[in-house]
């Protein structure tokens, strides 16, 4: 398996379905209700609550932090629920998603029409990638509780690429 | 008839054969128990999942079973939840109908799993608003009513993305054991990646269609890895899992030999014109524990 260190702006359309990679750098936390009122954000008009040009999403919902933890356990959820919601979202300028499991063809054609990849990290893997999170913010909708969206800075995220952005795909 | 008079104290409980339990003691081990289960993976399988990665040669699947196993380890080393998803809460409650409580079973249930879920994830939404409870309760609670006096809890977190996959199959009897290993295994095979396999397998075989779901529940109670005390029954959870490992579908849908680390099935009889089949899903990251109280 070819292995990359790749960050934020790293050139995503050289990746390929099957390559592993480490991210390190930032990743807002979305899932299903925070999706929902995204996109129905941004069909109002209304401004989404981060920058979503070449941004990562990371399809999770961790547990609370404890005193003194940066964040709880957040392994990925199954990315699947947020189908409906991706390829408006990708269409805006999102470029790389990172959950488990796959994804429709609406959202593989919305990948690539906007150069975008899909990262899957390891489900259930929630108290190592827990390991890597060196910091996080909350950005919107605390009333979502674990939903919310969150800044994360990661170092050394283990993912793998799923669908690259030709569409091509491992699962 | 006998008539147990609602202010029953210790003393009347001996007069009846009757086992006084306090809520408060069951709310307060409840809440213990359930804390420490959901920081830990069931060491039997952790024990499947590196027998899993001894036998894996397909780099993909190795290396999400390397992490997993790793993820195991750190949970376990650092206090932490081993997966985010800490579940809906289930009860499997066994009641002796000699037993007598100082307050509401029930409630106390509740508030045990209340008070073990203090830092956990809160996961309980309305079906409808969607609205979170706050508290991860209400559990879901089955009760099963049995001779003596005894108190047993059996609780599993069942999280969202492999019980999501499960399914009941209504086969007609003509459809006989090879229906059911492939009704299972075509559920396995629609489920994918989304479950987070490597998977484990409930199996629930006759009874009704609630019945068959119920068993497949029961099923995963069993210590995991171990087969079914029937020889045919133990013979169709061999052949189920033999079948869904030959799906191809590996650690998190990345192919190789692992699909499923276990299969344990239960059976119950059924009516001449049926033969119900359930699968529950359960995820690699089995949170479970079992409570005897009164002793």
């Amino acid at each position: 398996m070819r292995t990359f260190g790749i960050t934020n702006d790293y050139d995503i359309t050289s990746l390929r379905a099957g390559d592993a990679v480490t991210f390190s750098g930032a990743i807002y936390t979305a899932r299903d209700a925070a999706h929902k009122r995204m996109t129905e954000a941004a069909a109002a008009g209304s401004p989404l609550p981060f920058d979503i040009r070449g941004a990562a999403i990371y399809y999770a919902g961790p547990t609370p932090a404890r005193s003194g933890e940066i964040i709880g356990s957040c392994g990925p959820t199954t990315s699947a629920r947020m189908d409906d919601y991706t390829p408006a979202l990708l269409d805006l300028g999102l470029k790389i998603m990172i959950g488990k499991g796959k994804r429709s063809p609406a959202v593989v054609e919305a990948m690539k029409r906007n150069k975008a990849v899909y990262l899957i990290a390891v489900g259930g893997a929630a108290a190592l990638i827990k390991s890597r999170v060196t910091a996080c913010e909350d950005v919107a909708y605390p009333d979502l509780g674990c939903e919310a969206v969150r800044r994360l800075t990661v170092k050394d995220l283990p993912l793998l690429v799923a669908i690259d952005s030709r569409g091509e795909s491992i699962l | 008839m006998r008539i147990i008079p609602a202010c029953v104290d210790f003393v009347k409980c001996v007069w009846y054969n009757l086992v006084m339990y306090k809520c408060e003691e069951i709310t307060e081990k409840l809440a213990a128990g359930i804390d420490a289960a959901l920081k830990k993976v069931d060491p039997d399988v952790v024990r499947l999942l590196e027998k899993a990665r001894a036998e894996e040669d397909n780099e993909r699947a190795a290396w999400a079973l390397d992490q997993i196993i790793e993820n195991d380890r750190v949970a376990e080393c650092t206090d932490s939840y081993p997966c985010q998803d800490t579940g809906v809460a289930m009860l499997f409650v066994t009641v002796g109908q000699d037993a007598a409580f100082d307050g509401s079973l029930e409630e106390a249930l509740q508030e045990g799993v209340r008070r073990g879920y203090a830092e956990a994830r809160k996961s309980i939404a309305h079906p409808l608003t969607r609205l979170n409870t706050g508290d991860n309760t209400p559990a879901v609670v089955y009760y099963e009513l049995v001779p003596g006096a005894g108190l047993d809890v059996k609780f599993l977190a069942k999280g969202a993305g492999s019980e999501n996959m499960g399914g009941v199959r209504m086969l007609t009897p003509s459809k006989g054991r090879a229906g059911i290993i492939s009704a299972v295994t075509e559920i396995v095979r629609e489920a994918g990646a989304n479950p987070c396999p490597p998977i484990l397998l409930g199996v629930g075989v006759g009874g009704t269609m609630d019945k068959a779901a119920l068993l497949s529940k029961k099923a995963l109670l069993r210590r995991c890895g171990e087969p079914s005390a029937d020889a045919e029954t133990a013979a169709l959870e061999r052949d189920i899992l033999e079948a869904v490992n030959a799906l191809g579908i590996g650690a998190q849908g990345l192919g190789g030999r692992h699909t499923a680390l276990a299969c344990a099935a239960e059976t119950a009889y059924t009516h001449i014109g049926m033969l119900p089949v359930a699968v529950t899903v359960q995820c690699h990251s089995v949170r479970h524990a079992h409570m005897t109280f009164g002793e």
